[in-house]
């Protein structure tokens, strides 16, 4: 038994439950998803450390509490090929690709080619009307594209916890964080700096 | 009486994705993520219960028997 001391970081589960809540009622409650982007991103680059992932990942700890407390996974070993370093850093730049992607559908919604996609995109593929979360009255028109950006946000982050929730019923409460994009280029990054270091 | 054969938690560096979940359930502080590199163990510390494997997503940490251990 696990008797270490609990901090505040380690009811994170919670923000992770209370984010798709949030975007469900308001798509623009997507835009603090932007915390879990950056954040491991700054412990990486700034400090050389992978302490959220550590300590802070609010998706990791919700699919321990579901997959090891309430006993939902299998817990049988995750394939080996899912942490190789080809499948990681393919998966990795998949994932870029579909965050460029994003980027691209903003910036032709903000430049009027497009108009607004009130849509979440499951899988990169299934488009599940998502209507009742935009509300327009709360944006300018000429900031509608802060609404697409947050559409295609919410679906990467539904989309990446779908996927988390199937591997951890499969195989262990967190095999999502074998081949986790996010994982994979803070560790990346701090592998440069250690080596930077040692040079 | 024969001494017990020292077991201890071995980290796979090319399957690690220093995720921590071997950290936060090790109940001696044995084992590691260190400069966000991979998890590191602490011989010293490490009496191989083997709770880090079972957590580890990428199956890179197992308990080994060390050599020229009686």
């Amino acid at each position: 038994m696990n008797a270490k001391r609990r901090h505040w970081y380690h009811y994170l589960w919670i923000w992770a439950i209370l984010y798709f809540t949030l975007g469900f009622f308001n798509i623009l409650f997507a835009w603090l998803g932007m915390i879990d982007f950056l954040l491991p991103l700054v412990f990486a680059i700034f400090f050389g450390n992978k302490w959220f992932c550590n300590n802070m990942c609010g998706r990791g700890q919700l699919f321990t509490l579901i997959g090891s407390t309430f006993h939902l996974s299998r817990n049988q070993p995750t394939p080996r090929f899912l942490s190789s370093r080809w499948f990681r850093y393919g998966f990795l730049v998949f994932f870029l690709a579909m965050f460029s992607s994003i980027l691209v559908q903003t910036w032709f919604v903000a430049s009027g080619v497009h108009s607004l996609n009130q849509a979440v995109t499951l899988l990169w593929t299934f488009q599940v009307p998502w209507k009742w979360a935009y509300r327009p009255d709360l944006l300018p028109e000429s900031y509608v594209w802060v609404a697409q950006f947050a559409y295609g946000f919410y679906s990467l982050m539904l989309t990446s916890t779908i996927i988390g929730l199937v591997v951890m019923l499969l195989w262990k409460p967190r095999s999502w964080c074998a081949f986790c994009p996010m994982g994979t280029m803070t560790q990346g990054i701090c592998q440069l700096k250690s080596r930077g270091r040692r040079d | 009486m024969q001494k017990k054969p020292k077991k201890q938690a071995w980290v796979d560096l090319s399957h690690c994705v220093a995720c921590g979940a071997c950290g936060n359930v090790c109940p001696r502080e044995a084992i590691r993520v260190v400069h966000g590199c991979n998890a590191q163990v602490d011989p010293e510390k490490c009496v191989g219960c083997g709770l880090c494997t079972k957590v580890c997503p990428a199956g890179a940490v197992t308990v080994k028997t060390l050599e020229g251990e009686p």
